[in-house]
């Protein structure tokens, strides 16, 4: 469990961002995987009343905010009929209902977990975050930068309509994946992203389905106590082929 | 540090610590339905409504509770006999330390949905584990106790 001298209800981004300069203090966002560390804060930083638990419909483009829970992102109506299921689907095997009420969108995509099964999805659209700081960039982009003393604010997803499916596999209900997978067909091509591989999530490109799965099977796969490679590139395997399933019967 | 916030239905204000959790707030001001048991946010033992919302106290920081609105199973006695007794008409408890935390997500689950179906039941219980397996007698009891809330409502 972690230790900290301060609580802050920050009341802007900006003092969010300034506070969270010194190395010492740290952003809380649902607490859930904070708390299974040791470390020790000076001052833990509150996003809760910046208004950042919306989920917005901005016309082209869905906007989510840090401290959206992942069950605000399984239960909302516009995003379940704006891209197919995928929140409902990415998310209903995290733990259970009061985990995923306390869980924010914000500590998935910030912490880039390789589980996570969040990333992975939202790598399959057109999305973008914004941060305090740096302002706005692509996700792909985010997912490889190394973590710094940036604050997530906003992440934007296109309403491009493009058909999207999402599989994963897990050795037990509720427990973290062995491997995810998400595929998505737009303008021709078809994005598959791999995760959980255990490292972060992969994404991979291609017009031609056979050169995808070629592409997919080549990915670097590692093993941990919850499956071995080999098992993990087979998976990614089966889970692709599921995934163009889904896509076929809703129009991909 | 202090915070103004309603718990069980009474307004109260009290001194948390900047690192301490709903789950010992609770505890330290009587609410001894809410259990510790993993403390690793995967058992939901330590369930507790915050606005309505089942979460789990042992993850949420004590400082947030600041402004909003706290229930635990000491604040919902009649809804606790009455899910409690089908509990118990099943064979549905052990060791009864699971019960508080699983008892407040059934009810929450029961105010959310109105007729669940079984996939659905599962679905919303998962996060609440019973190290005595206790899970078809939960399984019937919950049946009978919608069926009974369902005929209610009709």
């Amino acid at each position: 469990m972690y230790t900290a001298r301060n609580y802050i209800k920050a009341e802007s981004l900006a003092q969010a961002y300034e506070l969270n300069q010194r190395r010492a203090n740290a952003i809380v966002g649902g607490g859930c995987w904070m708390r299974m560390g040791e470390r020790m804060y000076d001052t833990l930083i509150d996003l809760s009343a910046l208004e950042l638990d919306q989920i917005q419909d901005r016309g082209e483009q869905a906007a989510l905010g840090a401290m959206v829970t992942l069950r605000q992102l399984e239960t909302n109506f516009m995003l379940d009929k704006c891209f197919a299921g995928l929140f409902r689907k990415c998310t209903e095997h995290i733990v259970g209902v009061q985990f995923r009420n306390c869980a924010t969108l914000g500590g998935s995509v910030w912490s880039r977990f390789g589980f996570s099964d969040i990333v992975t999805a939202l790598l399959a659209l057109d999305c973008q975050v914004e941060l305090a700081g740096a302002g706005r960039m692509s996700l792909e982009d985010f997912v490889k930068m190394p973590r710094d003393r940036d604050v997530l604010a906003w992440v934007y997803i296109k309403k491009d309509g493009r058909p999207v499916a999402y599989e994963t596999a897990r050795n037990s209900e509720t427990d973290l994946p062995v491997l995810t997978c998400a595929l998505s067909r737009h303008e021709g091509t078809y994005r598959a992203v791999v995760g959980a591989r255990p490292g972060g999530p992969r994404v991979v490109e291609d017009r031609g389905w056979d050169r995808l799965v070629e592409k997919v099977l080549a990915l670097e796969y590692g093993d941990n106590m919850r499956g071995s490679a080999r098992y993990r590139r087979h998976l990614a395997g089966v889970l692709l082929k599921r995934c163009k399933a889904e896509l076929e019967v809703t129009g991909g | 540090m202090t915070i103004k916030w309603t718990l069980n239905g009474a307004r109260r204000t009290d001194e948390v610590e900047p690192d301490e959790t709903l789950l010992h707030c609770l505890r330290k001001v009587g609410c001894l339905s809410v259990k510790c048991g993993c403390e690793t946010s995967g058992c939901g033992l330590c369930t507790v409504w915050l606005d309505g919302k089942p979460v789990l106290s042992c993850s949420v920081p004590a400082p947030r509770a600041d402004g909003r609105e706290v229930t635990t199973l000491e604040g919902l006695q009649a809804e606790a006999a009455e899910l409690g007794a089908f509990l118990a008409d099943e064979g549905a408890e052990q060791c009864g330390f699971c019960a508080p935390g699983f008892m407040m997500n059934v009810l929450a689950m029961a105010r959310e949905l109105k007729t669940p179906t079984e996939e659905e039941i599962q679905h919303y219980l998962a996060g609440n584990l019973c190290r005595c397996s206790g899970y078809q007698g939960q399984l019937r009891a919950i049946r009978k106790y919608l069926a009974k809330k369902g005929g209610e409502q009709a």
